[in-house]
């Protein structure tokens, strides 16, 4: 089974008169383990489908089927439970908590799942062990370098064991030595049996990844498999 | 998410911006210290007053003159004839015209001057009978009250209020000093107990008590009227009854008719009711004006939620993003805007009590802080900061994810 089945998804912006399609028809799947990366110019419809993937938007036709459940007939409510329990993010801007420590950005997540607060604690320093800051958990990200900020995005994103890792361009921001750190940490997570999807538009950052997919207009243009020479 | 890590949150958000907070709360702080001191006042002055006219004595009828009809049928103000005489007094305390009046006490009054040596007082002056002690519910400090047969005698004797007394003889027992009025020596031969009602202004303590017929002579009064005669009833149950037999009795000897009554009956109860009403005006005025100023302060917590809520714009979506229902996030800044409100009431409320110890220094005015008030005041705080906040509250709710987390 599929961690995620995308069977003709198409999803229409109107403004005013005039509709926008900006995912013409997807049919994706993706199975758990892959390392998948998306990539494709601006505009292409790759934020559109970043966010389709991560319950941020539900398409406008089409079924998503996210770890075999149907998440295009959700209620808000229920997407935002389906957020929290399967997808971590990790994002361009890392968007972090500026007034809290790191560990209380990385139990967030937690908060939300309802779990208490030692708990939430322990699994927040594991976290951030995990991503090699275990001596970091009390800075605030205004204290930390950006490598080390998206580090704790990416701790935020593991702690709920979530079926899939959704990174959002995530080394945009970033200088080439703290993207190879933060690229590395994603392999690692791979190897260690994480479903993986990368949005980026860089070929050297896609390079990573098993599975490449290209989208324009809208629609899946290519989908290559191939051997990753680490 | 439980309500507690909500509250916790909360109170996290309103720290991390101290300023902002502190200035949102100034509009809460300020209404309620100012809603707690306006009710504090008028309650003060209501038990102020209500000091003064129960240390009046208990039971009491105070019979004043009232106004009176000439023969052409112009009616003069209150007070302005002295309709009151010694006769009525003395009809008063017939036990079988008036069986309900335990004593009855005419007096009249004026202002003379005192002069002991080298000191000079003015004073108010009471001309009164032996019952005056009683029906007034006075007690001596030192001395003796003057007796049935001085008043017959119009003895030159004087019983000072204790003010008077402390001002007219600074060192030494005043009894069995000599005190000139108008020419006229008076031996001191008592001082009033203080009534200790209140510290300020109280002519209770100031004042100098003789015979009747005496005071007419230092005050140069002439004939049998009287500027009040006070009436003791034998119980709180029969003042209802006395009321009623001496308005008939005085109605009768007066030859009029109760629409024409050329004097007045008051009791405790309806001078309180006349002070207080008066005061109640003025306190329902300031606390109007108090409950306007918290209400700024209401839409001053609404504006800045509302500004709080465009500000953290990437915040909220990322909150929802990583699993924050719409109910949680409405829930969070509803809690925010709750604990700016409590804690404004609760700051107000601590500025208040404190204005309140230290406003009586300032202003000779007793401020009687009262738990109901400064209870309701913190609720209304806590009503505010939730009333207001529902706007902004449900704003940040409604914001999706996506747009949110794009904002810049």
């Amino acid at each position: 089974m599929s961690t995620i089945e995308l069977d003709g998804v198409r999803k229409t912006y109107r403004s005013g008169s005039i509709e926008f399609e900006a995912l013409c028809g997807i049919d994706i799947r993706i199975g758990s383990g892959e390392y998948v990366a998306v990539l494709g110019p601006s505009g292409s419809g790759k934020s559109t489908l970043m966010n389709v993937l991560g319950c941020l938007d539900v398409p406008t036709e089409g079924t998503y089927l996210l770890a075999g459940e149907d998440v295009s007939v959700m209620s808000e409510a229920q997407l935002a439970e389906v957020r929290n329990r399967r997808i971590g993010f990790v994002f361009q801007q890392f968007n972090l908590l500026a007034m809290l420590p790191a560990w209380r950005n990385v139990e967030l997540p937690l908060v939300y799942a309802g779990l208490g607060r030692a708990e939430r604690r322990e699994r927040a320093h594991a976290a951030l062990a995990r991503v090699g800051l275990a001596d970091r958990t009390e800075n605030r990200p205004g204290e930390l370098s950006g490598g080390q900020q998206q580090r704790v995005a990416v701790a935020r994103a593991l702690v709920t064991e979530p079926a899939i890792i959704l990174a959002d361009e995530p080394t945009g921001n970033l200088d080439s030595s703290s993207t190879a750190d933060v690229l590395d940490l994603l392999d690692e997570l791979h190897g260690a049996g994480r479903t993986i999807v990368l949005i980026t538009h860089e070929h050297d950052v896609a390079a990573r990844a098993g599975r490449r997919l290209v989208i324009s207009d809208g629609r899946i243009t290519s989908d290559e498999r191939r051997e990753v020479v680490r | 998410m439980s309500w507690l890590e909500t509250f916790r949150a909360g109170v996290e958000a309103v720290r991390a911006h101290r300023l902002r907070s502190a200035l949102t709360m100034l509009g809460i702080v300020i209404g309620i210290s100012s809603v707690i001191l306006t009710v504090g006042l008028g309650q003060g002055a209501q038990n102020q007053v209500k000091d003064q006219i129960s240390a009046l004595g208990s039971n009491l009828l105070i019979v004043s003159p009232g106004s009176s009809t000439d023969s052409s049928g112009l009616r003069g103000g209150f007070g302005s004839a002295s309709t009151l005489t010694l006769q009525d007094a003395a009809a008063i305390g017939d036990d079988s015209v008036v069986p309900d009046a335990a004593a009855v006490a005419p007096t009249t009054s004026g202002s003379v001057s005192l002069t002991a040596g080298e000191t000079n007082w003015t004073t108010s002056v009471a001309g009164t009978t032996t019952s005056w002690l009683g029906v007034r519910a006075r007690e001596l400090s030192s001395g003796r009250f003057f007796t049935d047969a001085e008043v017959e005698q119009t003895a030159n004797v004087v019983v000072l209020g204790p003010d008077t007394a402390s001002e007219l003889f600074s060192f030494g027992s005043p009894v069995g000093q000599t005190v000139i009025v108008d020419g006229t020596e008076l031996t001191v031969i008592g001082v009033l107990a203080s009534t200790g009602s209140s510290s300020s202004g109280s002519s209770e303590d100031d004042v100098a008590v003789m015979p009747i017929g005496t005071a007419k002579l230092v005050t140069g009064a002439s004939g049998s009227s009287v500027s009040t005669i006070y009436v003791e009833a034998a119980s709180a149950e029969t003042l209802g009854a006395a009321y009623q037999e001496v308005q008939a009795l005085l109605l009768n000897l007066h030859g009029v008719a109760e629409s024409d009554a050329d004097f007045s009956i008051a009791t405790q109860d309806s001078l309180v009711e006349t002070a207080n009403s008066t005061n109640r005006t003025l306190t329902v005025l300031l606390g109007g004006i108090a409950a306007i100023s918290l209400l700024v302060g209401g839409i001053g917590v609404m504006n800045i939620m509302l500004v709080s809520v465009t500000e953290r714009v990437r915040e909220i979506g990322l909150r929802k993003a990583l699993g924050a229902t719409p109910r949680v996030i409405r829930r969070q800044f509803l809690v925010e805007a709750s604990v700016l409100g409590l804690a404004g009431g609760v700051l107000g409320v601590g500025l208040g009590v404190l204005g309140a110890q230290v406003l009586p220094g300032l202003i000779d005015q007793p401020v009687a802080v009262s738990v109901v008030a400064t209870l309701g005041a913190i609720g209304t705080a806590l009503a505010l900061g939730i009333g207001f906040g529902v706007y902004p509250a449900s704003r940040a709710a409604r914001l999706t994810p996506i747009d949110a987390l794009r904002s810049e």
